[in-house]
């Protein structure tokens, strides 16, 4: 069973379409990066597999469950790295972990593991607020993984990280972490070095899809002009 | 869909209202106390079950949009609530009138009914910005429709709440509806039918000219609206290409090829 | 859990199956969502303080406007709950902001427990929001505006506890309902005061013989009945309907 199955998902907005005839199948421990411009309907895409949205059209199977009705079996087993941090400005690194690592019943030990892997022990007690965009970033991947997911859905992860801190967040998001991975980039060339499939959006349409090696860089820059 | 009946419902209104003028006017009896202007009991009160049933019909409807999900629930509440809102504002008017006439002043705060009336048309009023506030059309009906069941299930609290509250005052007419001498009772059934009709055929009217608009909306987009331009894009992936792209949607094989 | 690098290698190809960890419970997670609230406000301070200095700024104002040594009865019952009424919406308002800037709605919904434990957790905090209010409130209400007020404290409590519940659940309804809007702020007391009406009406008329110059007596019955009707009601209502406010 694949770890992604989708066909002709469709999402409006109003009268305007946000995802129209998009249809991927993914399987278990396999990355697919989407690539796309602004607008296109990446993160709509990542947020119905996070089961925030739900789809208006077509069907979408996500751990052999489908969406929507689902939708409440597949909590707990997906992780999403989103465009915001989804952390709470006023508390601290910790105080945010922690509470998050209560909400899906994960034990206290994890938060202090991570926050030790991602270098962020120092100032895990000062609020968020006070932290630089890269820390904060590395707090919401924290956020991410806390729970240990299946699929995990990362929105431009790596926007925001200085080199070093991409290493930290690698062993933990990349490639050789371990589960299904839905990948949003702007980036062609590091992005498709992880990539197993590539899915690309314009307009929310399918303009672009197949398996990584048989997708060059220069189309996919072509789904920016 | 919507225009089916429209006729009919209107007719039967017309001949409602004039049935009831009729007997407004010539057949029901004049009130010892208050004269003429007490015959604007059977234009106030039947406003006010209207417009106070109609509320409820409102949740009602709004239940079902959530249980649905179906969003011509949603316009059936909207159309509802509106229409409902408009009849509280003469049910608000007429009462005024009435009091003027009977009392001398403009409002009387301790006539329970009235006051819960500005109450509920108060909360009321507030639906249309609430909607309007919201952009997200799928999410704007919503939470329109979650307001819609809890203003509907305030309703009848708030009467209970503000007929406590205050002295009984209202004119011993509306007292005990099963003490209306035998002709009032009877202007007063066929002007609150004659005013449910009326309630009914507005809301269809609306409702049909809604939907209509919405289907030539519709329409008008289909039309006008250019076709699907393809990318000029290759996709060296099977199954792609321009061809690939006009047709349902881009199939990526499953993850069992190897890299 | 092991360690971050080890999981590589049990995961590759884990068949999709039911939760490998039991959902949380109910009062796990409104006592973690609780927590979290009342941090939030410790750390921040938006809701508290600025309703406490806004009941006592108005009984300041009342005791000068109204020219009295004291005043009792219906007029003491009026002012004490219309004030804990404004100073209540102050605090409604500020109800959802911070999940709706900090992106609390999402972290929340993806997490594997029931809806109704926003709604539960929210209520409760506004509760004790409420609480605090009145701890500062009353006193200082007693002291300006100088009610007779002989033994009816033990009935006043449970007066105004009645009606807490009922601002705290239809408080974080309404709130709910606003905070997804353009016009929040204004929203939220809009849409609040009307449905709150109620309460004023059955707490005003239930303390009100509390208050009384001569002869105090006790809350009619049939307004604590209202109060907890209404109570109850809303309550419901409001765990019915917060699912829905939530999705999308």
């Amino acid at each position: 069973m694949a770890a992604l199955e989708v066909e002709r998902l469709a999402r409006h907005y109003g009268e305007r379409e946000a995802l129209r005839d998009v249809s991927l199948t993914l399987a278990h421990g396999r990355t697919l990066v989407v690539f796309g411009p602004n607008g296109a309907g990446k993160t709509t895409l990542l947020q119905i597999f996070a089961t925030l949205l739900r789809p208006h059209g077509g069907l979408v199977r996500v751990l052999g469950n489908d969406l929507p009705d689902q939708a409440w079996r597949l909590r707990g087993r997906v992780g999403l790295l989103a465009h915001e941090p989804l952390l709470y400005r006023s508390l601290s690194a910790r105080e945010n972990l922690r509470f998050y690592a209560r909400l899906h019943g994960v034990g206290q030990r994890r938060v202090h593991e991570l926050l030790q892997a991602l270098e962020l022990s120092g100032r895990s007690s000062e609020p968020l607020r006070t932290l630089s965009r890269g820390m904060v970033q590395r707090v919401a991947v924290a956020r991410a993984v806390l729970h240990d997911p299946e699929l995990l859905l990362l929105d431009e992860p790596y926007a925001n990280l200085d080199p070093a801190a991409r290493d930290l967040v690698e062993p933990l998001i990349g490639a050789s972490s371990g589960p299904t991975r839905v990948l949003c980039s702007h980036d062609p060339a590091g992005a498709l070095a992880q990539a197993d499939q590539v899915l690309g959006l314009r307009d929310g349409r399918v303009a672009l899809a197949g398996p990584a090696d048989q997708v060059g860089e220069d189309e996919i820059l072509a789904l920016y002009r | 869909m919507y225009g089916k009946g429209l006729r009919a419902l209107s007719f039967s209104t017309v001949v409602a209202v004039t049935g009831a003028l009729t007997l407004v006017f010539f057949y029901a009896p004049l009130d010892e106390e208050q004269g003429f202007l007490q015959k604007i009991f059977y234009v106030h009160v039947p406003l006010a079950i209207i417009a106070l049933c109609g509320f409820v019909l409102g949740a009602l409807l709004a239940i079902a949009h959530l249980r649905t999900r179906d969003p011509r629930w949603d316009m059936r509440s909207y159309v509802v609530i509106h229409m409902s809102l408009i009849f509280a504002l003469a049910t608000l008017i007429t009462g005024s009138i009435w009091a003027k006439g009977s009392w001398g002043h403009w409002w009387v705060w301790s006539e329970p009914t009235l006051v819960s009336f500005l109450i509920v048309f108060l909360l009321y009023a507030t639906y249309q910005p609430l909607r309007f506030a919201i952009e997200d059309p799928e999410r704007q009906a919503r939470t329109a429709s979650v307001f819609a069941i809890t203003a509907g299930a305030f309703v009848p609290m708030n009467f209970i709440a503000v007929r406590l509250a205050s002295a009984y005052l209202h004119p011993r007419v509306l007292g005990n509806t099963s003490n209306l001498p035998g002709p009032m009772a009877l202007t007063f059934v066929v002007s609150l039918v004659a005013m449910g009709l009326l309630f009914a055929t507005l809301c269809k009217y609306e409702l049909t000219a809604k939907h209509t608009r919405s289907q030539l909306r519709a329409l008008r987009r289909r039309l006008g609206a250019l076709p699907d331009t393809p990318s000029p894009r290759r996709s060296a992936a099977p199954g792609q290409g321009v061809a690939g792209q006009r047709s349902i949607g881009a199939r990526v094989a499953g993850g069992g090829a190897a890299p | 859990m092991s360690a971050t690098g080890q999981r590589a290698s049990e995961r590759g190809a884990v068949p999709a199956g039911a939760g490998r960890r039991p959902a949380v419970s109910m009062r796990t997670a409104v006592a973690a969502l609780l927590r979290k609230e009342l941090l939030v406000e410790l750390r921040t301070l938006e809701s508290v303080p600025g309703m406490s200095l806004f009941a006592l700024s108005t009984f300041v104002v009342f005791h000068f406007a109204l020219n009295r040594n004291t005043v009792d009865g219906d007029l003491a019952a009026g002012i004490l709950w219309v004030t804990l009424l404004f100073a209540a919406l102050l605090g409604v308002n500020r109800l959802f902001v911070a999940d709706a800037e900090d992106g609390g709605f999402e972290g929340f919904l993806l997490a594997p427990v029931e809806r109704g434990a926003l709604l539960l957790a929210k209520e409760l905090a506004l509760l004790i929001y409420l609480v605090v209010l009145e701890l500062v409130a009353v006193p200082a209400f007693v002291l300006l505006l100088a009610p007779p007020f002989a033994h009816a404290l033990p009935d006043l409590l449970l007066v105004l506890a009645l009606g807490d519940i009922g601002v705290a659940v239809v408080g974080t309804l309404v709130a709910a309902l606003a905070v997804r809007t353009r016009a929040r702020d204004l929203l939220g007391p809009l849409l609040g005061l009307p449905l709150m009406v109620p309460i004023v009406i059955g707490g005003a008329r239930a303390s009100s013989p509390l208050f009384a110059a001569t002869h105090a007596g006790s809350p009619a019955a049939r307004w604590l009945a209202t109060l907890a009707l209404y109570d109850l009601i809303f309550g419901l209502i409001a765990y019915a309907v917060f699912d829905f406010l939530l999705e999308d």
